[in-house]
């Protein structure tokens, strides 16, 4: 019966090769599309980058008549309503995730988790008009007062706050990084910059500021963040925490011992990857942004701009170098979200690995 | 193994059963010590289902109490009742009355975290915190308060020596906890418990991720303890509740025919030398001879 | 043996004391609420504010706003966004039937034949790279790759949206992969099936649910992007139901003109398309999550 020679390899070689061979093309798409991303855009841009040189990033003039074009003050606003964002979003994001994970009954997780899902989903344009027609004429005034409030206060008081807050945290525990880290602010703040409070709270607030942009864009990120937040936390190994909860401690005590060391890496991780996210959002800051050109401030309630805001807002009427100007912007900006996100993403990697490890 | 049939005969001093221990404990004095724990119908439930029922025991003070059973019979969970490890578990709640000297556990005005400076655990798996060697054992002085770096030294040896580790990590004190072996971690465990001062260490088959000769340890450094502690421990081991304790606890586990239900029960408690000997229960004795479970 | 009465120790007291640590236990706990009401009352503000201005312009005159043409003056007041709803539902369309065949065939090709060999892993982690690839970026690049040759078109804005979309598949689907036990596999090479074969019959029909609710949450996120569509489709008015030619709409692209228009009824409009866009991206989330239930169900 089996005198022929039997052919193994059979007639469904070729269709089983073909699909092999159609999923790589697939996955070369990937890096198909990166590198024409690079390679055009850089091409695109190349006219205004040969031209300005350096300073491109270090003017803050843009001036499209006159063909100047310096993205200084765009990278200042992408870079400070990031801040003003993770400032923002990150104790919210790590109370959120501590709640859900450590103190919210079992009944309750789920809707909780939902209800900040549900953020998430929101598209970022909807954020965007709300930012633009609701919160910027609301938060106006809450701006007014804030500014009153803090031009009132001695210059010293704000440091002076900080460096007791630093101290009183390390009397409690002298190896605490917090502590140092808000120490040392504090004493920096005293002695080189009494007015930088009233600098960040500055005077004649817009409601179309840094700050409005930073808010909405905390609003978009704390989804993400609590999210992978929330996936670092549980991977924390419940022996320990039955082990600091036997021998006596309070939940919050419990926490510091058994949660924050195994989830310290992963939730720098997650922070970063909604630095990454907020710096790379362009509606929801364009709408609120202030579109206001050349502005280095630290006042956040002055109106300033981004880089993608300052794309999408101009790209409509700019002809051809303006246009080669902001596809320049945009490269700036890809380069630099890919960095964050990149470092964002290494930490949180090898964090979450370090712990499953620790566990097995 | 069994001597003579168990049917007719009442139990008597002779000897039933001939279960070899190689080191037992002395039978404990004639004068009983004071009650610790004081259990009366104690019944556990997670949500609707009743995971124990029926749990009647005094332990006493300075004594190794054993609870053993086949699996599910519910020593853990009633292990776990007594320094209030349920209040973790969503939906889990005790009737019946379970009393530390005099005051009922799960009253009204009882903190957990007061009853556990009171009563510690020690678990199944070697648990430190991912620290070094020194703040582990100090983390529970810590915690109370202490803080005069001084007084934490002295805790800190304190405890080490009582738990028969220091000798082995006293130049390493700095060094992470996760560094030393797995039988060290556990002693490092009890090290961490003992350095609060409870008056109960309650310990949940603590060497059952052990080697033998690393448990052979654990049991040794027990017995020292004794002295200064209360110890309950849960083992699914027999031999070594026949080594190790003063009394014996045995649960089993019952289908209850109303609603398909298994539930723990406790069939027996008393003298280790006599349970071993001549256990009062059939199921016991089926238990030990190992019939089943 | 007579058991002795247990003798309460003096002094020993299990009440809850209040000291610092018990307040600084509750006052962190505060806090952690408080973080939460915080989260929620924007995501309430923001809810309130399009159901509330949005259904008032959105459901006046049904179904006018969603069958009427944009106004071409923008400060007349009335509907519709009807030609922006049909570019959402064609630029989007168009973009899940590009983005997921192949996101779905990359994947396979990661899990199933790369697995952890040099060039897999140099895809894998640039598809993570592409994943964080800013809108706009993605807008300019197909602006200058198809929209300066081809003009705008809806197919503009689908070429821009499935590169937003294919890393974000491939991830998934990968997940999903990774979730099929290798039992599955070996039983069909064991009755003598090619390796794709047994792909395409057994392990993506086991990875189905995971992958369609992943998919479908990509196209959720995809259906909401603005900046991509802003250099690609253009803003016709008018209905336009071809996918390659002439400008196009979207509900999201109107939104983002609308917003910054200084005309009350354009605001109007803006905001019934943001209602409308909304529950667009809900419904085909909730869709997403049935299958997520099915797909925990049979495991």
């Amino acid at each position: 019966m089996f005198d022929r020679a039997m052919d193994l390899r059979g007639s469904k070689a070729h269709a089983d090769t073909a699909f092999r061979w159609g999923t790589l093309v697939a996955a070369c798409l990937v890096l198909l599309i990166l590198g024409l991303i690079a390679v055009t855009m850089t091409n695109r841009s190349w006219p205004v980058l040969s031209r300005m040189g350096l300073d491109f990033f270090t003017t803050k003039r843009w001036a499209a008549p006159d063909g100047i074009f310096g993205a200084l003050s765009f990278i200042w606003g992408t870079l400070y309503t990031a801040l003003i964002a993770i400032a923002l979003a990150v104790p919210v994001s790590l109370g959120v995730a501590l709640f859900i994970t450590q103190i919210a009954p079992p009944w309750l997780k789920k809707p909780l988790v939902y209800i900040i899902d549900l953020l998430a989903v929101v598209p970022s344009v909807v954020f965007g008009l709300w930012g633009v027609l609701v919160l910027s004429g609301k938060i106006q005034g809450l701006y007014a007062e804030l500014h009153k409030g803090v031009a009132m206060l001695p210059g010293f008081l704000i440091p002076a706050l900080v460096l007791a807050l630093g101290v009183f945290i390390l009397l409690g525990q002298r190896r605490s990084t917090a502590g140092w880290a808000l120490a040392g602010l504090g004493l920096l703040l005293l002695l080189f910059g009494r007015t930088i409070p009233q600098e960040i709270f500055g005077p004649s607030p817009q409601g179309r500021s840094f700050a409005t942009a930073g808010v909405i864009l905390a609003v978009m990120i704390i989804p993400i963040v609590t999210s992978l937040s929330r996936e670092v936390i549980e991977t924390t190994p419940s022996n320990e925490k039955e082990a600091a909860l036997a021998l006596g401690a309070t939940r919050w005590e419990m926490i510091k011992a058994a949660v924050f060391p195994h989830s310290k890496g992963g939730l720098v991780g997650a922070v970063m990857l909604g630095l990454g996210r907020a710096m790379g959002e362009t509606i929801a800051a364009a709408l609120v942004i202030g579109s206001a050109t050349g502005q280095i401030s630290m006042n956040v309630f002055a109106a300033g701009n981004s880089m993608p805001a300052t794309i999408a807002n101009e790209w409509g009427e700019a002809d051809s170098p303006h246009k080669s100007a902001l596809i320049a912007l945009a490269v700036t900006l890809f380069v630099i979200t890919i960095v964050v996100n990149l470092i964002a993403s290494t930490i949180v990697r090898r964090s979450m690995a370090r712990s499953a490890g620790k566990r097995a | 193994m069994k001597t003579a049939p168990a049917t007719s005969e009442p139990a008597q001093a002779r000897s039933k059963l001939s279960i070899k221990v190689d080191d037992p404990r002395p039978t404990p004095a004639a004068k009983a010590a004071p009650v610790v724990f004081d259990l009366e119908q104690l019944e556990i439930y997670y949500g609707s289902f009743r995971a124990v029922r029926d749990v009647t025991l005094k332990i006493r003070k300075n004594e190794i109490t054993a609870f053993i059973g086949p699996s599910g019979c519910g020593k853990t969970t009633v292990l776990r009742s007594l320094n209030r490890m349920h209040d973790v578990t969503p939906g889990a709640h005790v009737r019946g009355k379970a009393l530390f000297h005099g005051i009922d556990l799960y009253g009204p005005n009882v903190s957990a975290t007061e009853v556990r400076r009171h009563i510690g655990m020690v678990f199944q798996k070697p648990n430190p915190f991912p620290k070094s060697i020194y703040d582990n054992v100090a983390f529970g002085p810590r915690v109370n308060g202490v803080k005069d770096r001084k007084q934490l030294d002295e805790i800190v040896e304190k405890s080490l020596r009582a738990a028969a580790l220091w000798d082995e990590v006293k130049d390493r004190l700095q060094h992470s906890a996760l560094g030393i072996s797995g039988g060290q971690q556990q002693r490092l465990c009890i090290a961490r418990t003992i350095a609060v001062e409870p008056e109960v260490v309650l310990m949940d088959e603590p060497c059952s991720a052990l080697d033998p000769i690393a448990t052979t340890r654990i049991e040794d450094l027990m017995r020292a303890l004794t002295s200064r502690f209360t110890i309950v421990i849960v083992t699914h081991n027999m031999q070594q509740a026949a080594r190790v304790s003063d009394r014996t606890a045995f649960f089993t586990v019952e289908l209850d025919a109303k609603n398909d239900q298994r539930t723990g029960i406790l069939v027996e408690y008393d003298l280790t030398s006599k349970m071993f000997a001549n256990p009062s229960d059939e199921r016991t004795e089926n238990y030990l001879t190992g019939r089943f479970g | 043996m007579t058991s002795m009465e247990p003798t309460p120790t003096p002094a020993l007291d299990l009440t809850a004391k209040l000291s610092w640590r018990v307040a600084k236990n509750a006052i962190m706990s505060g806090l952690m609420l408080t973080a939460f009401l915080v989260v929620a009352v924007p995501l309430i503000a923001i809810l309130w504010s399009v159901v509330g201005k949005g259904a008032a312009t959105a459901f006046a005159g049904f179904p006018d706003f969603f069958t009427a043409e944009i106004p071409v003056v923008s400060r007349r007041a009335g509907p519709g966004m009807g030609p922006a709803i049909l570019g959402t539902l064609l630029v989007t369309g168009a973009a899940t039937l590009i983005a997921v065949p192949l996101g779905i065939l990359g994947a396979v090709y990661l899990h199933e034949y790369g697995g952890n060999r040099k060039f897999a892993r140099l895809v894998r982690f640039m598809s993570m790279v592409m994943t964080g690839v800013p809108s706009i970026v993605m807008g300019l690049f197909v602006y200058i790759m198809w929209t300066l040759t081809f003009g705008y078109s809806a197919f503009g804005g689908s070429l821009a949206l499935s590169c937003l979309m294919l890393p974000v598949v491939i991830g998934s689907t990968e997940e999903m992969l990774k979730l099929v036990p290798g039992h599955l596999r070996e039983a069909a090479y064991a009755l003598g099936t090619t390796k794709s074969r047994t792909i395409l019959t057994v392990v993506l029909p086991a990875a189905l649910p995971g992958i369609v609710s992943g998919a479908l949450l990509a196209v959720a996120r995809a259906a909401g992007e603005t900046a991509p569509l802003l250099f690609t489709i253009g803003a016709a008015t008018a209905y336009n139901p071809q996918l390659f030619d002439g400008a196009n709409n979207a509900l999201s692209a109107q939104i983002f003109t609308n917003a910054t228009s200084s005309f009350v009824a354009a605001q109007n409009r803006a905001w019934g398309a943001a209602l409308t866009l909304v529950l667009l991206t809900f419904l085909i989330t909730l869709v997403a999550r049935v299958f997520t239930a099915r797909l925990a169900l049979k495991r």
